[in-house]
């Protein structure tokens, strides 16, 4: 057994193990940490395949701003356990049924990718670069299958902006470029007038007396 | 000091054979680590040197000569000091969350080039590497946060994720920026595209002015100093995210932050001024320049917080997402464009 071997096997156990805790943890903050950790394993079993492009934009996008985001949704999150655990005998059976069905498309799809030699990854040479290939392969076989999801992408985020964006009438905010186009006369105004002596402050004083 | 390390690669691969390996890779490490860590303590020492003299005043001056042992004194204070943890509190992420906030900051350091050739692991995808190890320092911050127990901490911990998560794109549209001048992932590669017979006019932040300045300031709103450090916010949220901390544990949420800011300077080093590159044609390349660099930058850090009141937090997530993400779109198109005629020179 080899080191790279050693490696799979690790990060295929940790996978398993936080990917059950993610759905057997009581508090939804272990539940979203277990599954940052079973992302970060899925990125080092990426590594291993030499898809380091894909495994390091697994850690940036889903670890680094995704799960950021779940995280600070989760935690201000007020979930009552009791609550969401009453129905869960009523509806295992329906649940398992899903499971196996997904667990059948997958082993079927993986199935049918035998190839001779068993599925073993393709060693590279040392400069073979895979984000070259991936950005030559997205940005011309399939660039309309990109764009369109690109721009569905695009439509989902408007259309989540526009179904919770509630504009109160009584909200003030700053205009920044006016604020920035003032000049010095609109605000300030310079009065000339004659200075002001002490004794005549004093005489005008007794005169009011 | 090259050859002195290959006769020392050459005499343990001859005594312990393939153990040598593991024990080289530590070497390797602490070799980097080390001097990061003595950088910390002494930066903190020149922040409160410089902001003391920009305020007119001497700043520490009473353990050794002008101050110079007083990171020590505080290290040694924060090693005895009791670390308390709140009773409210998850125990074991309160603990994790230090770890978290340090790790990342220096793992980064593994992919930068400090002179050619010089560089832990030469990783084509170092850029890339760059990005996810910065993006997870973030964890710290929110788990810190949340596990306190506290509303201070919390409210901090929450700040910082926008702050941070919003910051983070500008930062990656400025560096889509220099990969796309150097054509390169590998950041000594960064630097050798910034090679040239003409000193400091090749360098990338001529012709990636905008994208500069808009990485500077998102490296400062990323690291959470001033006038970004709404994570902390002393005056409006105590201390934020750390407010429960105290002893080690914070000392370790105090070391991330400069090394953060330190791994941010050396950055801006490599991706737009050069690296190791000599300014001038005449004087030779070497380590001295990155440091040199590097150290202008932390200096900056230190005088804007010297001289800047906090952002507002809805200015600040103005400045983000309507400015500087347009900002850097809009360069990446005319990067792109630019590039295809002959008026591209770098």
């Amino acid at each position: 057994m080899n080191f790279e071997t050693i490696m799979f096997y690790a990060f295929s156990a940790m996978i398993v193990f936080a990917g059950l805790r993610v759905i057997t943890a009581r508090n939804p903050v272990h539940a979203v940490l277990f599954l940052v950790l079973t992302f970060i394993s899925c990125a080092g079993i990426w590594i291993l395949l030499e898809a380091e492009f894909l495994a390091i934009t697994l850690v940036l996008v889903y670890v680094g701003a995704v799960m950021v985001l779940f995280l600070f949704v989760v935690m201000m999150l007020d979930i009552n356990l009791a609550q969401l655990r009453k129905d869960f005998w009523r509806w295992l059976p329906f649940g398992a049924a899903l499971a196996v069905l997904m667990a059948y498309e997958m082993i079927w799809v993986l199935g049918s990718y035998e190839t001779p030699g068993g599925n073993a990854a393709i060693k590279h040479a040392a400069d073979y670069s895979n984000t070259k290939e991936l950005g030559r392969l997205i940005y011309t076989d399939y660039v309309y299958p990109f764009e369109i999801a690109a721009v569905i992408l695009l439509v989902a985020m408007v259309a989540a902006i526009a179904l919770t964006l509630r504009r109160r009438k009584d909200a003030k905010s700053q205009v920044i470029s006016e604020q920035v186009a003032t000049k010095k006369a609109d605000r300030l105004r310079i009065v000339k007038m004659q200075s002001e002596h002490k004794d005549s402050a004093a005489n005008q004083l007794g005169e009011q007396k | 000091m090259m050859e002195l390390l290959q006769t020392l690669q050459q005499a343990g691969l001859e005594l312990l054979g393939p153990a040598w390996m593991p024990i080289w890779t530590i070497v390797k490490i602490m070799v980097v680590t080390v001097p990061i860590m003595l950088t910390v303590a002494y930066l903190t020492l020149a922040e409160r040197k410089v902001i003391g003299y920009m305020q007119i005043r001497i700043g520490p001056n009473r353990v050794g000569p002008y101050g110079l042992i007083q990171p020590l004194a505080d290290g040694v204070k924060l090693l005895f000091k009791e670390i308390i943890i709140p009773s409210g509190s998850n125990k074991f992420l309160f603990i994790a969350a230090p770890i978290l906030g340090l790790a990342p900051s220096l793992a980064a350091w593994a992919v930068m080039p400090f002179s050619d050739g010089t560089v832990i692991a030469n990783l084509n995808a170092g850029l890339l590497y760059l990005l996810a190890m910065t993006s997870m320092a973030v964890y710290g911050i929110i788990i810190a946060g949340w596990a306190s127990n506290s509303k201070y901490a919390f409210l901090g911990a929450v700040r910082s994720a926008a702050q941070i998560v919003s910051y983070e794109i500008a930062m990656g549209f400025a560096l889509v920026c220099v990969l796309m001048a150097s054509q390169s992932m590998n950041l000594g590669d960064i630097v050798r595209g910034q090679q040239g017979s003409h000193g400091l006019l090749d360098w990338y932040f001529i012709p990636l002015f905008p994208m500069f300045i808009v990485y500077l300031i998102s490296g400062v709103a990323e690291t959470n100093r001033a006038p970004f450090d709404m994570a902390e916010g002393e005056s409006e949220i105590v201390a934020g995210f750390h407010v429960e901390y105290s002893g080690m544990a914070f000392a370790m949420f105090f070391l991330a932050e400069y090394a953060n800011m330190i791994l941010i300077a050396f950055l801006t080093s490599v991706m737009f001024l050069g690296g190791w590159l000599s300014p001038v044609p005449f004087l030779p390349d070497s380590f001295i320049w990155l440091l040199a660099k590097a150290a202008f930058f932390l200096f900056l850090f230190l005088w804007l917080r010297a001289t800047f009141p906090r952002y507002r937090y809805d200015q600040l997530m103005r400045l983000g997402w309507k400015i500087f993400i347009p900002l850097t779109i809009i360069w990446v198109v005319v990067v792109a464009a630019w590039m295809q005629t002959p008026l591209w020179v770098w």
